[in-house]
């Protein structure tokens, strides 16, 4: 019984050296010159203003809310591509329906105004 | 290549027609809120009840089919599903019908309110409807996501915040629970499917740990949900802050919903490990009904008082599925359900009458002398609380005779003799509504009711029904349990639980 788990044993095994490896060989090997800039929090090549607690357009939320969604719809969309041969007329109905009720959230979305930028 | 298959015969769409209306019906609502303005959302209430009871009647058409399976099993048709679409259908046009008046006066925006109430009943039919432990969990999500945002619907009020914030908190963390509990029972069982689930229990090769870790995760899961002890700590504040009409929606549909699903996987599927799963739960009904009483003594406020009332009441359903080895007790809990729906929806239909804008009202004390303004109001709220304490001859009283006589032939007799001093307990918190009503003076003095025709109408359906279910208990007794018998038969493999 246990000696079905060793295989995931062995591949914690492996990860765990592999990491660690990489780690311990970056350390041992790679050059240090630290700076100001480099010990910065968010290291992204201009100096931060402001604090990250300022405030922010709702409109963000609200766009970061409808990529999600068209962002999964891509996801579920991809491997239903691949498969339509074998789904057949079923596949596209049931694809055409989960499109169907996407496009019904962006409508709304957009009546309600959440893409108007002004 | 393979050839495209045209054909479409094979998609049984006629088991989720009651389904497809509310979902197609819940985006139409959306849609056609765009157009209205807030102030005119009545209409959109009204349409809303519509098309519930177009789905209702739908499912009362499929109430006497035979069971079936659709979706290569993943759902199941027949009488258990359609009973609880009927009940949560029924709940949720009560909501919209208490709501009319009510999302006017506290200026609830009028589209995305229907149309969640809509959506949550949707999930909540899905759950009931689900032969297959992945369909459960998308129908408690769609349910859950929709009474968080109504939960939280009144924005510019902090306790409506709270009450979202707690509620979704300790939602999604029990949502945690319940989805490890199917991963450790697909672990043991190789099927998210309750039919090969309950086949593969009698396999000797099942790891019994593995699948007794998943059903006891699964219980805790549902333990939130119910807000059975010691899972019940969200409850009262959720149920204070939420608007009413969703307090009362979250006290009813999301409870029956939970239960639909609870009762098909354990004493439908789960028989076999009976003995395991009924000691658990005789313990955590225990306690359901005493710490919910206790607590329900104390309140002051009337929304909590419901809350730890619709806790202890959870805890008698829950005798109910501790004696699931009686063939009574099925049908005893889905009856239980129904008088339960009538009796609570009409509960708290009195605190929304007596709630306006800027003046909440829903303490006790503002219920004083509410029988010499409001007659018509007091009787009402008079019969639901003796309907609660179970008084005969209402439906309470029934559901509770139902429940206690399947215990006692389940052999539960300690189990029905904490019931029993429990029921003695909640008379007593239920009739100190009434003294204040009739006893008592003072109190405020809500608005005329005659401005309020909607709020009327779902007083006399649930006190007419709350009276209904109790005096002719017969044709609805042998519903529920020609409605739990029908899961049965969805379960060809099906053992009776043998008692300990």
């Amino acid at each position: 019984m246990l000696l079905t788990w060793f295989p995931i044993l062995v591949t914690l095994a492996v990860a765990a050296l592999v990491v660690g490896g990489m780690v311990t060989i970056n350390r041992l090997t790679g050059p240090r010159r630290p700076s100001k800039i480099k010990g910065e929090e968010f290291e992204c090549g201009n100096p931060p203003t402001g604090q990250a607690w300022g405030r922010f357009s709702v409109h963000f939320y609200l766009t970061a809310l409808l990529f999600v969604v068209f962002d999964v719809e891509v996801i579920f969309l991809y491997p239903w591509a691949v498969e339509l041969r074998h789904l057949g007329m079923f596949g596209l109905v049931e694809a055409l329906i989960f499109i169907g009720i996407l496009t019904v959230g962006l409508v709304y979305a957009w009546q309600r105004g959440a893409l108007d930028w002004n | 290549m393979t050839q495209f298959n045209w054909s479409l015969i094979n998609f049984a769409w006629l088991p989720i027609l009651p389904l497809i209306v509310v979902a197609v019906g819940a985006m139409g609502v959306l849609l056609a809120g765009v157009q209205v303005d807030d102030e005119d959302s009545g209409a959109l209430g009204i349409l809303t009840i519509a098309l519930l009871v177009f789905a209702a009647v739908l499912s009362l058409l499929l109430f006497g089919g035979r069971p079936s399976v659709a979706f290569s099993g993943a759902l199941a048709a027949g009488g258990y599903t359609a009973y609880f679409d009927l009940l949560v259908l029924f709940a949720a046009a009560m909501t919209a019908l208490m709501s009319v008046e009510y999302a006017a006066d506290q200026g609830l925006a009028g589209a995305e309110y229907y149309a969640l109430l809509m959506f949550a009943a949707l999930g909540m039919m899905l759950m009931a409807a689900g032969d297959d432990l992945i369909v459960i969990f998308l129908g408690l999500e769609t349910m859950s996501i929709a009474i968080y945002a109504l939960a939280g619907f009144m924005r510019h009020d902090p306790r409506s915040n709270e009450a979202a914030l707690k509620y979704f908190l300790l939602g999604a963390f029990s949502t945690g629970f319940l989805l490890y509990g199917i991963a450790f029972i697909y672990g043991a069982t190789g099927s998210i499917k309750l039919e090969p689930i309950e086949a593969a229990l009698s396999r000797p090769a099942t790891d019994n740990a593995l699948l007794l870790a998943g059903v006891g995760l699964l219980l805790i899961g549902f333990g939130f949900k119910i807000a059975a002890v010691p899972f019940h700590m969200w409850a009262p504040d959720a149920y204070e802050g939420a608007p009413t009409p969703v307090t009362a929606f979250m006290a009813v549909g999301v409870k029956a919903a939970a239960f639909a699903a609870f009762v098909r996987i354990f004493m439908v599927h789960l028989g076999p490990l009976g003995p395991q799963w009924t000691m658990v739960l005789w313990v955590m009904a225990g306690l359901t009904m005493t710490v919910g009483n206790l607590a329900a003594l104390v309140q002051t406020n009337i929304k909590r008082m419901l809350a730890y009332s619709a806790i202890a009441h959870a805890g008698y359903i829950l005798v109910g599925m501790t004696a699931a080895a009686a063939p009574r007790a099925g049908g005893a809990i889905l009856y239980y359900l129904l008088g339960y729906a009538f009796t609570n929806l009409g509960a708290f239909t009195v605190v929304v009458a007596l709630e306006r804008r800027g003046a909440i009202h829903d303490n006790l004390a503002d219920y004083r002398g509410l029988a010499a303004r409001h007659p018509f109001l007091a009787a009402a709220m008079a019969l639901f609380m003796l309907s609660l304490a179970g008084v005969p001859p209402l439906a309470g009283f029934f559901g509770k005779f139902y429940i206690f006589s399947a215990a006692l032939d389940a052999h539960l007799l300690w189990l029905t003799i904490i019931a029993v001093i429990n029921s003695v307990i909640s008379a007593y918190y239920y009739l100190s509504v009434l003294i204040a009503m009739y006893v008592r003076e003072g109190g405020v003095e809500p608005a005329a009711l005659r401005t309020r025709p909607a709020l009327i109408a779902t007083l006399v359906i649930a006190a007419a029904g709350t009276v209904a279910i109790g005096l002719f208990p017969q044709p609805y007794i042998t519903s529920a349990a020609g409605a739990f018998v029908s899961a049965l038969g969805n379960a060809p493999h099906h053992h009776v639980v043998l008692s300990r």
